[in-house]
């Protein structure tokens, strides 16, 4: 019995140890590459560390390869897209979930919707506004329709904290003399801060990764997002591969930072959004 | 409080924001997208409205193929839900049952989720690169070398080689979920079904499993539609090519819009993977229900 359990245990950490190996190692090889040179990564050392760590990928990445202006990009977009969201979330989910008017069981189906719509459904129409409006090429651009799409996400992310806001809490201030938008500012604002991270989790992976509106609506290498960067730092360095892996791996380390400090808080943000589902 | 809460002015300051962003950018685009559907149009001259062609011309014009495109979708959504799933319920069930470093197996399987497609894509490139790639080197190094391939270059894998790297980074996603769900299972029942003498692996399968089942039902609801709205990953390795042979619906509508400038005949394909989605959403919530019943 005792050396059945013992080869059952066993077997478990093969396979658990068998795919941490599948996940991480595409990981490992883009690390390591970004800081090898082309002839060990095409063949004098294709998995080993480094021989001499190349520094200088990282560099050339960052200057010659725009990465560093990318990444700032990467972050206004990111930034302001996640400001706007938890803003305009946490009003709507407020009016939808606390104020009294005809309607607001509609317009909450409404928003609803939008988990299930994809972006392809915007992709054409909001190019030819923005083109009329002469806004492509600009960071609004992009903003616009990433605070759009995260919107439904976030007002169900925002309804399920507000839920167990006691309602008593807006009903002495309110006696106190607060009015609607004290209560709103004072009340439900700092109580909600524990849903201002799972929707800016949320919100910051959407945003730092998107690739479709990022590609159709920048074209000017002013304005490019890490996504769009990385593929012309690909094109731009088709021989070189150190350089390429650098750019990869500075695209990369801020979400993998965050993931170390809160892995559980992010875990549990991604999954919000299925819960419901 | 009542007059408060019925407060208009303010209802109308808190919901307009988001509702006006939400009209403007999703509502009204579904209607603007179905409404150039219906044109032949490249978006410079006046649109010519032509009835429901574009979507006759989708299914018979062969240089556009898009049953191809929605034949690569379900073969990918059957490989999610017939390999992606399995291993990712396999993982949640052993690290769920309790295992030292628990929380560190789930962590790392989750890794992956968070990266973007377009820098896993890039990965799989040199991977799969045919000079210099790790895949040919691997099978070089372990005398393999009839298998070399330009894996991502010819017709018959290429599909495959995009659907790999598809499947690997969503594992930890379906994971975490099964992992949550499986979790939740009461202890009772486990309990009871081992004092009867199941062994493990009848537990996982006729207490656990049942147990699950909404969890189950959700993956494969993202599973299937995520198939049919898969961009990213195909965009960055083949962008469908090469001839089409990893083409799917997304890449096929990108280039027929930005790259033809045909917005018309575009605008169909898009309205075909909305509906697509909703169809999927709802209908496989349906018949998980009829079973429920």
């Amino acid at each position: 019995m005792m050396a059945k359990r013992r080869i059952k245990t066993t077997v478990k950490y093969v396979i658990l140890i068998f795919w941490t190996l599948v996940s991480l190692f595409p990981l490992y090889y883009m690390f390591t590459f970004s800081l090898k040179d082309n002839r060990e990564i095409f063949g004098a050392n294709i998995i080993g560390l480094p021989a001499h760590w190349l520094w200088s990928n990282y560099k050339d990445a960052l200057t010659t390869g725009n990465m560093g202006l990318y990444f700032m990009n990467s972050i206004i977009v990111t930034g302001f897209t996640i400001i706007f969201t938890i803003l305009f979330s946490l009003m709507a989910t407020f009016a939808l979930e606390r104020m009294v008017w005809k309607g607001r069981k509609q317009v909450n189906a409404i928003f609803m919707l939008g988990l299930t719509v994809p972006i392809h459904a915007a992709i054409l129409p909001v190019f030819i506004i923005l083109r009329k409006f002469h806004m492509l090429n600009s960071y609004q651009s992009l903003i616009i329709p990433y605070v759009a799409f995260a919107l439904a996400m976030a007002i169900m992310i925002s309804a399920s904290f507000m839920i167990n806001i006691p309602k008593e809490l807006e009903e002495a201030a309110c006696i106190d003399g607060a009015g609607i938008y004290k209560i709103f500012w004072t009340i439900i604002c700092p109580l909600m801060k524990p849903a201002f991270s799972s929707v800016a989790i949320f919100t910051f992976l959407q945003a730092w990764n998107e690739l479709m509106f990022a590609i159709i609506y920048i074209s000017d290498g002013r304005y490019r997002t890490l996504s769009v960067g990385i593929q012309s730092l690909s094109g731009a360095y088709t021989t070189e591969w150190g350089p390429i892996g650098a750019g990869l791996v500075i695209a990369t380390f801020p979400t993998l930072i965050a993931y170390l400090f809160m892995s559980k808080k992010i875990q549990a943000s991604l999954m919000a959004g299925a819960i419901k589902g | 409080m009542g007059s408060v809460r019925n407060n208009k002015k303010a209802i109308a300051v808190f919901i307009l924001p988001a509702a006006i962003l939400f009209i403007v950018i999703i509502i009204v685009p579904i209607f603007m997208s179905a409404y150039y559907s219906l044109l032949n149009w490249d978006g410079m001259t006046t649109g010519k409205f032509i009835g429901f062609q574009n979507y006759v011309n989708l299914f018979t014009d062969p240089s556009v193929n898009f049953m191809k495109t929605l034949w690569d979708a379900i073969i990918l959504a059957v490989f999610s839900v017939f390999i992606q799933l399995p291993i990712s319920l396999g993982l949640a069930l052993v690290l769920a049952k309790g295992i030292k470093g628990e929380r560190f197996f789930l962590s790392v399987f989750f890794i992956p989720v968070l990266i973007s497609s377009v820098v896993i894509g890039q990965l799989w490139l040199k991977i799969y690169n045919p000079n210099y790639g790790l895949l040919n080197a691997f099978l070089k190094a372990v005398g393999l070398s009839k298998w070399v391939h330009t894996w991502l270059g010819d017709e018959k894998t290429a599909l495959m080689a995009v659907i790999v790297p598809i499947l690997w980074q969503f594992i930890g996603y379906h994971m975490l979920l099964l992992y949550a769900g499986v979790k939740s299972v009461p202890k009772e029942l486990t309990e009871a079904a081992k004092i009867d003498g199941a062994t493990s692996w009848q537990i996982s399968w006729n207490v656990i499993i049942p147990q699950i089942k909404p969890v189950i039902r959700m993956c494969i609801i993202f599973a299937v539609v995520g198939s049919f709205k898969t961009f990213d990953m195909i965009y960055v390795l083949t962008n469908g090519g090469p001839a089409h042979a990893s083409e799917v619906p997304s890449t096929l509508m990108i280039s027929l819009i930005f790259g033809r400038n045909q917005y018309g005949f575009g605008s169909a394909v898009a309205i075909i993977i909305i509906a697509l989605c909703f169809i999927f959403a709802i209908g496989i919530r349906r018949v998980f229900k009829v079973e429920e019943d």
